[in-house]
């Protein structure tokens, strides 16, 4: 059972295709060389792929329907990178507060321009003092006249070296949670630097770095939203980036299943396939199982958020269940595959790396328990 | 002028075909099914001509059940003008469905028609050599090259031994083969306008056309296993058992 339309499966054809003609055949060369073609965002945008979600006036798809949303997801999970899947979707962390708050003139400059794929957004909220207490942020902005000056610095930011449009949270109030607005600040503006590409675990084709304001002179204008409202846009952003992880997650431990299931069907060990042992057999049925249930939860979980229902509860279950099961699936996998699921050459070392993260990224499992916990009363 | 293609709806090209637990034929509940990629070519190359000005309307007619208007809406998106859809549940032969297209050609009057050279799930190779014949127009089969130039179409086709050009007077049968073009993939926007492009169903009863199975399926059986390679330890090794063993030399 699955609640796609027969338009969500042509869109997830069109992802596919995209998918198989543009990024398949050069994704391993792009993860070694820790980067990817700025052209794909341009093919992305061509093929609609990055409007999905946007007011059509935007020149967007399909504003409100979650599961179109899904649908392609899956399917770009399918290039075997999510760092791929990061970077090309980083507009999607970084957009909405625009699309939705931002002065007119400001969303007409920004909106079209980085759905079609020619300028690149991102989303700037962590510090390098901290990215799970957002409410205590320190990037401050202080309103001069008819401009913000900000100082500070952000950190961890996907696609942060080759960024246009960075949506950042700043103190323009008090102490805590108040205190915090959404400032549009674009590359290039004085006293804003990009520091050096961040090396990581996984994730090794999408850039993330870090970003220093030093009097950096924003335009008033640029204010996203409401002054000091910022804390509440920010979470509610979160709820869809934590859907979007929760599909990354399950797509590699997908992956990383159907590569497992390939290889016990080819590898022999004391003289038979080693799908022909017990043990082996099991492992595969625990990880198809747990990986049914997790994309199954998801998937009831993007049908309610579709009806606009509060969904906080639900999206932080699936994001933890999700990722715990990414992390034990691409484990098992690299397990099955034996010594050569440590070699770079095969998918499911990078799909082992690559899920680390989704437990780490858009609020941390400790951080979606303390959410739950509050949820539920406690 | 215009242009009209034949999609089949066939199983996926990736989906591993099964034969169903009584012989009757390959399984396909819950199979991924596709649009046949010889019909995609035949759906861009139509399409492209569209854009170079030389076609005026592309029409895509598809023949099978109701879900196969999901490979017509994929025609549309891809940039065809209009949908007809032949529905019926039977598993309609070669020879009905040249028929049926037939008819179709009657009454829309296309100056082209396009389709593949066959569809991945039977392999016929017929329909177009068919459809020629009952129209009484020219064919060329197996095209790597279209050429409309007035009321003439020049055609590259693939033939054992080398490439052979074929000129056609218009109206006339093209079947696709592999090299004609690499199709592309339709756009999310024209995904979403396809689905306010004309799709119009008919009936093989309002073509008058019986489409009744001729053919009697006896049995459908997977393709025998094939038994592990061996390896050789020298060419002379080699040439010994194709002459000795295989008797193939
Ligand atoms: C590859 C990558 C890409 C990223 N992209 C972006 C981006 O585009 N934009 C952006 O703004 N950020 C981004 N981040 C940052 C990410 O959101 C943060 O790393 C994450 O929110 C955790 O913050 P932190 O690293 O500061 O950890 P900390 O907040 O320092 O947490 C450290 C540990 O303490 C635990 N902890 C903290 N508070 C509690 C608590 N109350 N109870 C129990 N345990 C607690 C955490 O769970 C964690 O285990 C990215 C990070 C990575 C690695």
């Amino acid at each position: 059972m699955h609640p796609f339309n027969d338009t969500h499966e042509q869109i997830r054809l069109t992802v596919r295709r995209f998918v198989e003609k543009h990024v398949l055949p050069y994704i391993r060369e792009w993860e070694e060389a820790g980067e990817f073609p700025r052209e794909i965002y341009q093919l992305a945008g061509d093929a609609g792929i990055l409007g999905i979600g946007y007011d059509e006036k935007w020149g967007g798809i399909g504003a409100g329907d979650v599961l179109m949303k899904v649908a392609a997801s899956e399917e770009l999970m399918r290039s075997t990178s999510g760092g791929l899947v990061a970077s090309l979707g980083s507009l999607d962390i970084a957009l909405p507060p625009v699309a939705k708050w931002a002065s007119p003139a400001l969303k007409k400059t920004v909106v079209p321009a980085v759905l079609r794929g020619e300028k690149i957004a991102a989303l700037a909220i962590t510090e390098p003092s901290g990215g799970s207490d957002v409410a205590s942020l320190k990037t401050r902005a202080r309103k001069e006249g008819d401009h913000y000056v900000v100082n500070g610095s952000k950190t961890f930011i996907t696609s942060g070296t080759r960024a246009d449009y960075y949506t950042v949270a700043v103190r323009t109030g008090n102490e805590g949670h108040g205190g915090i607005s959404l400032l549009m600040i674009e590359r290039g503006t004085p006293g804003f630097t990009v520091g050096r590409k961040l090396q990581k675990m996984g994730w090794w084709c999408s850039d993330t770095a870090e970003l220093f304001f030093q009097d950096c002179k924003v335009p008033a204008s640029h204010l996203i939203g409401v002054e000091n409202a910022g804390f509440i846009a920010i979470m509610s952003n979160f709820q869809m980036e934590r859907l979007s992880l929760a599909i990354m997650a399950y797509m590699t431990a997908q992956l990383a299943y159907e590569e497992a299931l390939r290889y016990v069907k080819e590898r022999e060990a004391f003289g038979r396939k080693i799908a022909g042992f017990q043990v082996i057999r099991h492992k595969l049925v625990d990880m198809a199982t747990r990986i049914n249930i997790a994309r199954q939860y998801t998937l009831t979980v993007a049908e309610k958020m579709q009806t606009k229902q509060n969904c906080v509860t639900e999206v932080s279950m699936a994001k933890n269940f999700v990722t715990e099961t990414a992390d034990f699936v691409t484990y098992e996998a690299v397990q099955i595959f034996g010594g050569m699921g440590y070699m770079r050459e095969s998918v499911v070392e990078r799909l082992f790396r690559d899920a680390r993260i989704l437990s780490i990224g858009g609020g941390t499992t400790e951080i979606m328990k303390e959410i739950i916990a509050r949820q539920l009363g406690l | 002028m215009k242009v009209l293609v034949a999609v089949k709806r066939v199983i996926d090209y990736n989906v591993k075909a099964r034969v169903k637990a009584d012989q009757t034929g390959v399984d396909l509940s819950n199979v991924k099914m596709a649009m046949n990629p010889f019909c995609e070519i035949a759906v861009e190359e139509a399409v492209r001509l569209k854009e170079r000005g030389v076609a005026t309307e592309v029409v895509v007619v598809s023949i099978g059940p109701k879900a196969a208007q999901e490979q017509i809406r994929t025609a549309l998106a891809l940039g065809a003008d209009k949908g007809v859809h032949v529905e019926t549940d039977v598993e309609v032969e070669a020879l009905a469905v040249a028929k049926l297209l037939k008819a179709v050609v009657e009454k829309e009057q296309p100056g082209l028609i396009i389709l593949g050279k066959q569809s991945i799930d039977t392999d016929n190779n017929q329909t177009g050599q068919m459809l020629a014949a009952l129209c009484g127009y020219g064919q060329a089969t197996f095209a790597s090259e279209v050429t409309v130039s007035g009321d003439k179409v020049e055609v590259t086709r693939e033939v054992d031994g080398g490439l052979r050009t074929v000129a056609l007077k218009l109206p006339a049968i093209v079947t696709t083969d592999l090299r004609l073009n690499e199709p592309r993939y339709a756009s999310l926007p024209n995904i979403m306008k396809a689905k306010k492009k004309p799709l119009e169903t008919v009936s093989p009863a309002d073509l008058g056309v019986d489409v009744t199975p001729r053919l009697k399926t006896l049995k459908v059986v997977e393709p025998a296993k094939r038994s592990a390679g061996i390896k050789v330890a020298s060419v002379e090794e080699l040439v010994s058992k194709l002459k000795n063993e295989a008797k193939v030399i």
